[in-house]
């Protein structure tokens, strides 16, 4: 019931977001081709909220993801550009991403580090190692958009719908199952709720966590490599710029802070949601300055509600 | 009577606090036994200890005549022998719905580890309609734990344990919250433990309820046994006159400390 209402309510922000868009600016907003333009860049930062959700349901949070894509896309790009097959460069880039993962769930299961800090060490740590690997140097790729690899994780479809909008929803459809339908989702669920708790119950909390990190770093690495095959390019800092917005995409979207619930649908929407702002309020005759108040708007805006919800709910119990 | 748990010479501390102190317990395999004693006696610390949540620092321990080490017990291995545990705080998931709190850590599922839901939500559906006076109440599979009564949620726990089947019921504190009907209920369950053939551990402070339906008492005290004695020819009185004494003696033995 609570995720039927969370589920509404981020529907809701989505439809008076487009709506607002629509009467600023009906002639972009009316014709597909913004549609498709979104339907290009918004799957990179969704695919990596996707992922997010997990951990944050788990209880934890990782601020390292955007070095892991930078790290792994750096990986995919460098063993095609040396001559590898790019599912070669994709499986190792997804390997290295689950490894960061890895690392990250170790430091804070084994070692009891917090993850907000032990992630914010890993994200300068492999940050750093990516530009000493790549003494800071751009790959170019543009090889990469002849191969069947590029047309099918990037490709243009019918319509000239781009694939990886088809990747997103299809990820969107296994994690929600994964999620709701599966022990290590319910496993991660009952972590979040109360690590205590799972703990009496039987459930290996150490290892659920470690699983969301790594699922997480998978997730990012499928990303980044799929930035660098739209782009035909990877650079040193890619990935710098997802912070915010994929957290604002997994808060807007409906998962509580608090670890425990979450919604796989909300992060696909609220993905959708942070990922129109900036085009909209451009075309909207505004300057991009006000794409980030408008960012912080909607945070504050959307979680302030489910927490009203959430509050109110409570009172009426008895 | 063949024993079903044995265990011996335990010891548990956290930090400076001894929370057993070289403790050796036994129970037979259809015998009802109390565990009393204070507050913070260590009475919880022991039953987790034998439930796999806990690890014991040094001792021994036999369940169903199965040797394990205490040191390396889980709460899965403590199912597999048999041991159901009703914890007596922090014993469902809050934000999670019954069905999934039924099946916490041990889900129904094929061999990828997809959950049948509906064969869960029916399970879920048919113990909240047979148990511990919850019939009346609308709890359905889906409504969240966190917004249960304490008598609600006590029987949520325990309908949980008598689903399982388990040769072994461990209660801590199941009464606690709960109107006189499902204080009754709960005794009624005991006792059927007791009738089925099958052997339980029943904490409470409640001692007229522990002395209704125990076969023995065993009372804790800082973290050592002080007493073991059958019920057989103690009446609740004498067991009262019993508790007095060692917390009293605990008291004059703390003040001669500190003269
Ligand atoms: N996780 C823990 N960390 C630190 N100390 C603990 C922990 N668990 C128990 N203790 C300490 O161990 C001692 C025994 O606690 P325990 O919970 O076993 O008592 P109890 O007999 O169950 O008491 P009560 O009747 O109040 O439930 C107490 O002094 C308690 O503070
Ligand atoms: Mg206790």
């Amino acid at each position: 019931m609570r995720i039927g209402n969370v589920n509404c309510t981020i529907f809701l922000i989505l439809g008076m977001v487009l709506g607002v868009f629509i009467l600023l600016s009906p002639q972009t907003f009316l014709s597909p081709r913004i549609y498709l333009s979104y339907m290009s860049i918004i799957p990179f930062p969704a695919i990596v909220a996707l992922g997010a959700t997990f951990v944050i349901i788990s209880g934890e949070i990782d601020l390292s993801f955007p070095s892991t894509m930078a790290l792994s896309g750096f990986v995919f790009s460098l063993i095609f550009a040396s001559g590898g097959h790019p599912l070669l460069g994709l499986l190792a880039a997804l390997t290295v991403g689950a490894l960061i993962g890895l690392i990250n769930g170790l430091i804070v299961v084994k070692i009891g580090v917090p993850s907000i800090i032990a992630t914010i060490g890993t994200q300068f740590f492999w940050s750093g190692f990516t530009m000493v690997v790549s003494s800071g140097l751009a790959i170019n790729i543009v090889a990469i958009r002849d191969t069947v690899t590029h047309t099918f994780f990037v490709g243009r479809l019918f319509w000239g719908i781009p694939a990886q909008a088809l990747w997103c929803l299809g990820l969107v459809a296994v994690l929600w199952l994964l999620l709701n339908r599966h022990v290590f989702g319910e496993n991660i669920k009952f972590t979040g709720d109360s690590a205590q708790t799972a703990r009496a119950m039987g459930i290996d909390v150490g290892r659920t966590k470690i699983g969301a990190f790594m699922l997480l770093g998978a997730l990012t690495a499928l990303s980044g490599s799929m930035v660098c095959m739209e782009m035909a390019n990877w650079w040193p800092t890619q990935g710098e710029g997802y912070l915010l917005p994929v957290f604002a995409a997994v808060f807007v979207g409906g998962t509580s802070v608090f670890g425990g619930t979450g919604t796989i649908v909300g992060t696909l929407v609220g993905a959708m949601v942070i990922g129109m702002l900036e085009a909209g309020i451009i075309s909207a005759g505004f300057s991009g300055f006000w794409t980030r108040m408008a960012y912080g708007l909607i945070v504050v805006g959307s979680v302030s509600i489910y927490a009203w919800m959430d509050r109110s709910r409570a009172k009426m119990q008895p | 009577m063949t024993s079903a748990v044995s265990m011996t010479n335990i010891f548990k501390s956290y930090g400076e606090v001894k929370a057993l102190d070289d403790v050796s317990f036994d129970l037979g395999s259809n015998e009802v036994v109390g565990l009393l004693g204070d507050n913070g006696a260590g009475k919880s610390t022991l039953i987790k200890i034998l439930a796999g949540v806990t690890r014991a620092d040094a001792g021994t321990m036999n369940i169903n005549g199965q040797a394990i080490d205490p040191r390396g017990h889980t709460v899965a291995r403590a199912r597999r022998l048999g041991i159901e545990t009703v914890f007596q705080d922090k014993s469902l998931g809050e934000k999670q719905p019954l069905w999934s709190n039924f099946f916490a850590g041990r889900h129904l599922t094929n061999r990828w580890g997809f959950i049948d839901v509906a064969a869960e939500m029916r399970v879920t559906r048919e113990i909240l309609g047979n148990i511990l006076g919850l019939q009346g109440s609308n709890l359905q599979p889906e409504t969240i734990a966190g917004t249960l009564s304490g008598g609600e949620r006590q029987g949520v726990a325990i309908g949980r344990a008598m689903h399982f089947n388990s040769r072994i019921v461990v209660l801590d504190e199941p009464t606690t919250a709960l109107s006189l009907r499902e204080v009754d209920n709960v005794l009624a369950f005991v006792r059927r433990i007791k009738r089925d053939g099958k052997a339980c551990i029943y904490i409470s402070h409640n001692i007229s309820h522990v002395h209704a339906v125990v076969d023995r008492f065993v009372i804790v005290d800082k973290g050592r046994i002080a007493l073991d004695i059958p019920k057989n020819g103690t009446s609740l009185e004498e067991l009262i006159g019993i508790m007095v004494d060692i917390a009293g003696g605990g008291d004059q033995a703390r003040a001669g400390t500190h003269p």
